[in-house]
């Protein structure tokens, strides 16, 4: 825990003062993807592009196709149609890792070797280091089973981070976390995200945490892009802040409106339209 | 109030403790005694129930001259082997069958319709085909365990939670390491299971299989001394049975303790 907030302190100078190192992420090109699961449409003619060691947050309602757009990515759903490109990063291939909303550890295998699924036993000082840097390095030897649910969490952030990954995609992570321990949560993968330079892709309900984490926060309706806002506030930033406030008031508007169009249609459709001429 | 509630329970703790373990070998103990006084009273006659004292005359009697070993070595190579042969098939079916759709497709239907076949039914087919030799004993045995090991792993393996496998996936994990790291320790519990069922039904079968016919082994001891009215050596065979019974069962439970020490169901008594 410790390890978390000495660092806090002084990834804050770090952010006031120097600038950020993109060079190890890469760059991902959506272009025209539709996907349907089960006989519905879920993405349809989706573009997006995201920029090498960007922070792009998405949101949208419960079923907007946000999860299914990260697990393209990442393999575990074909698109029907379209591609889905990965940029080229300085050498070798980009290794693209995700985060579950559940951590999804190997209840059988204690901590450590969680981390280093699937490496060689070389990885294991590695493993050790970042497993110090989520503040976990005293649980190395425990069993999965006797952590609380953020600790779990820093494990799968640390058996991702141990990749080195050029991409990392978070689906909501945090969301069955308390409220104290998202903050932390939120505060240990900006700091990661902004020492090792990865480009990072984070699905959440939550428009605060996207607009506290993101470089730009992109809102999902209907299968497509509805918003697309660049967050120009300075690192790290504070949810007290009024142009914060602002942002998110606007955002999280724009996120409910999509509501009245389920429930009435016509009236509301017209009042939608003349909402988005303003 | 709760604080004098605390110190009771603190004083009396050790005294408490004596008596929970002693409290499930009253009945057991209190059963034995009331056997032997029946025994010695005339009340019980030996030639429907020897007295416990004779059973513990006749065991030390029976094991000094070998006798018993030899019989109890039989019986055991019997287990095993048929152990060995039903179980490691069932596991080896249980695997294919929750790995390879084509395979539950092609085995699974058959190996249910025969599954819900009382094996004790097939005894006068047996004796048919193999006689009445070691074959008939193995095919026996091997037949109760092969179907709790094979429904518990093919059961262990479907219910392996989908979010690991995905998680393996993503982590570049070959087909192999997946299967290593993640079906097979997901499926263990279940399997583990199976195994202990089985170890019931191994004894089971074993006791119909030498009791049938056999020349030697605990069954054969026992149907002997029945041929004799040896009550005493009866009650030993028994007993015998129900002491290898509990030890087969104390070794899978160490398995399992061993094996699932990562659960949290296995780590109350750390």
């Amino acid at each position: 825990m410790s390890t978390v907030f000495a660092s806090r302190e002084v990834l804050t100078q770090k952010m006031l003062t120097e600038e950020r190192q993109y060079s190890r992420g890469v760059s991902v090109s959506i272009s025209d993807v539709s996907i349907a699961l089960g006989g519905r449409t879920v993405l349809e003619n989706f573009n997006v592009e995201i920029a090498a060691g960007e922070f792009v947050a998405i949101v949208g309602r419960s079923g907007c196709g946000k999860s299914t757009l990260l697990r393209s990515i990442v393999g575990l759903e074909t698109p029907q149609a379209g591609s889905i490109a990965l940029g080229a990063i300085a050498q070798g291939k980009p290794d693209v890792r995700i985060m579950f909303q559940d951590s999804r550890l190997l209840p059988w295998k204690r901590v450590s070797q969680n981390v280093t699924l699937g490496l060689e036993r070389s990885f294991i000082p590695q493993a050790t280091k970042i497993l110090y840097q989520v503040g976990l390095a005293d649980r190395a030897n425990d069993w999965p089973a006797i952590l609380s649910g953020g600790q779990r969490q820093r494990v799968a952030l640390a058996r991702a981070l141990v990749h080195d990954p050029a991409l990392l995609l978070l689906d909501e992570p945090l969301g069955a976390l308390d409220a104290l321990t998202r903050i932390e949560m939120q505060e240990l993968i900006e700091s990661v995200w902004w020492n090792r330079g990865f480009t990072a892709v984070l699905v959440t309900h939550d428009v605060a945490e996207a607009i506290t984490l993101a470089d730009r926060v992109i809102l999902i309706e209907g299968g497509r892009v509805a918003l697309d806002e660049f967050i120009h506030l300075p690192r790290p930033r504070a949810r007290g802040n009024a142009r914060f406030a602002s942002l998110e008031d606007r955002i999280l508007g724009r996120v409910l409106q999509h509501r009245s169009i389920e429930t009435n249609e016509p009236l509301a459709e017209a009042v939608n339209e003349e909402a988005d001429a303003h | 109030m709760s604080e004098i509630r605390r110190r009771t329970i603190t004083t009396s703790s050790s005294l408490q403790a004596m008596v929970n373990r002693a409290l499930p070998w009253v009945v057991p103990v209190a059963l034995l005694v009331l056997w032997q006084w029946a025994s010695s009273n005339g009340m019980l006659p030996s030639r429907f129930l020897p007295a416990p004292k004779a059973v513990v005359t006749t065991f030390i009697e029976l094991s000094r001259s070998g006798e018993l070993w030899t019989h109890v070595r039989v019986s055991t190579m019997r287990a095993l082997s048929g152990f060995a042969l039903g179980g490691g098939l069932g596991l080896l079916l249980g695997l294919v069958t929750g790995c390879f759709h084509w395979a539950e497709t092609l085995l699974d239907t058959t190996l249910q319709m025969i599954r819900n076949i009382p094996a004790l039914a097939l005894i006068p087919l047996v004796i048919l085909w193999f006689g009445i030799d070691e074959s008939a004993k193995l095919f026996l045995v091997a037949l109760g365990v092969f179907f709790p090991v094979y429904i518990n792993t093919f059961h262990g393996i479907q219910s392996v939670d989908r979010g690991l496998l995905e998680m393996g996936r993503t982590y570049g994990l070959s087909r192999w390491a997946l299967y290593r790291e993640v079906i097979l320790p997901g499926a263990l519990p279940s399997i583990l299971v199976g195994v202990r069922f089985s170890l019931g039904f191994m004894w089971v079968m074993l006791i119909v299989a030498e009791t049938i016919s056999a020349r030697s082994g605990i069954g054969y001891m026992t149907m002997n001394a029945r041929e004799f009215m040896q009550t005493d050596v009866m009650v030993v065979g028994i007993l015998l049975y129900a002491l290898l019974g509990k030890i087969a069962d104390l070794l899978s439970k160490g398995l399992e303790r061993y094996w699932l020490r990562w659960h949290p169901a296995y780590q109350a008594a750390r």
